[in-house]
């Protein structure tokens, strides 16, 4: 009995300690003392928002080898290739939590491990590429600006390196819809059509409502997320207005207009059924995106055999 | 399939430009040295972020345990004599 309220003493202490340092607004780093539950969540925020990072090239590497311009071509393959460095930036810092890039995949392939939701809509056409640049890496901007600010330091830090590249993919994607918005009435169309689309998706990123996010408490109080869901929605939603204004586009959402007392736009009801209805596997492209991941994988196993067979022998060569 | 190895994890340390501090950046996967510089260049200069990279095996990398800091880093504010305020110059004295 003495024991176990020794035990519950030191366990307060640090949970005291831990809370002094975050109030504080020192940053938590790999080797230092933090509660089991600040950990687990951190590693499934931040594989999470790894694997989103790695499963978002698929989308628009769809489009690499239609796209319309030498251009245009060579600016999407280094935008996805960004994106896989930010999925590798996100993976070391999660390792530093004591989880192995291995296990990470096993969790993404088991589906334990979850991905942004609006990677299982497909791009079906160029103007697509426009819309997920300029509201899916906008909308991904919004949230990454704030995570800088995360507690935890080597999250923080990928988040820095993040921010500096993606306002390129932001603008890259806009360039696209305001070069469609200035062609011929198709061109024209195909923009509308793909910002309709994505939209609303773009606006579930940001996740449920603050009155009904499961996770929100420690998350906050730990400092790991800084501004709520709703906050961050709402700061994409007043930014973004006007640059669909500017280019002619039309924001699919008849409820959506100025509130001069809270000097921000109101908008109408996101249809939550369809965010669980994708977010629980029975979207556009679920499948087909993690049978893809799957199988490159797999594909890709004898790459690192031969790198590691590799080493082994010249390691013997040096030692014989 | 054998175990799946994901390959060994290297520490990179970059040099921003010549004379700068070499800092840390991340890490990579990698078998041997080459292929960790190799990686370490694509994954974090991809914009002319350094002019000069270090790759080291993470478990070649020994680290404080910070429940130490206290004593570890024991600032030994009873040694004075560090600081150059300490010392009493004769007067007229310039340039010291
Ligand atoms: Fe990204
Ligand atoms: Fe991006």
């Amino acid at each position: 009995m003495e024991v176990l309220e020794k035990k519950n003493e030191i366990q307060d202490n640090l949970l005291k300690n831990f809370e002094a340092k975050i109030d504080r607004g020192d940053a938590i780093e790999p080797r230092d003392k933090m509660p089991d539950a600040y950990r687990k969540h951190l590693i499934r925020q931040m594989s999470q928002h790894a694997h989103s990072e790695v499963i978002g090239m698929q989308p628009e590497g769809n489009w690499i080898t239609r796209a319309p311009s030498l251009r245009v071509r060579q600016i999407l393959l280094a935008k996805i290739q960004d994106e896989g460095g930010h999925g590798l930036y996100l993976y070391s810092a999660a390792e530093t939590l004591g989880i192995s890039r291995r296990e990470m995949i096993e969790q993404l392939h088991s589906g334990k491990a979850k991905y942004s939701n609006i990677f299982n809509y497909p791009a079906l056409t160029w103007a697509d590429i426009g819309a997920i640049g300029w509201l899916v890496d906008g909308a991904a901007i919004v949230n990454q600006v704030s995570l800088q600010r995360t507690s935890y330091g080597p999250y923080s830090r990928a988040m820095v390196r993040i921010c500096k590249e993606e306002s390129f993919h932001q603008r890259q994607g806009y360039e696209i819809m305001a070069k469609m918005m200035k062609g011929t009435k198709d061109q024209q169309e195909m923009a509308q059509d793909a910002m309709n689309r994505w939209w609303w998706p773009s606006l579930m990123m940001f996740g449920p409502h603050d009155s009904e996010s499961p996770h929100t408490g420690d998350a906050v109080k730990w400092k790991i997320k800084r501004s709520s869901n709703d906050e961050l929605r709402q700061k994409f939603i007043d930014k973004t207005v006007q640059q669909a204004e500017v280019i002619g586009l039309t924001i699919p959402d008849k409820d959506l207009k100025w509130n001069e007392a809270k000097k921000c736009y109101d908008h109408g009801p996101i249809n939550w059924e369809e965010f669980y209805r994708v977010i629980s596997g029975n979207g556009p492209c679920n499948k087909q995106r993690m049978a893809h991941h799957v199988k490159v994988h797999n594909d890709g196993a004898w790459v690192r055999e031969a790198a590691e067979a590799y080493r082994q022998k010249k390691e013997k060569k040096i030692f014989h | 399939m054998a175990t799946d190895s994901q390959l060994a994890m290297w520490e990179v340390f970059m040099q921003s430009k010549p004379g700068a501090n070499y800092i840390h950046a991340g890490s990579v996967h990698a078998s041997d040295k080459e292929m960790a510089l190799q990686n370490a260049r694509d994954t974090y200069t991809r914009r002319g972020e350094g002019t000069s990279i270090w790759v080291v095996p993470s478990d070649a990398i020994v680290a404080s345990n910070p429940d130490d800091n206290e004593m570890f880093f024991d600032p030994a504010n009873d040694k004075v004599y560090r600081i150059p305020t300490f010392y009493v110059m004769p007067e007229g004295a310039k340039a010291i």
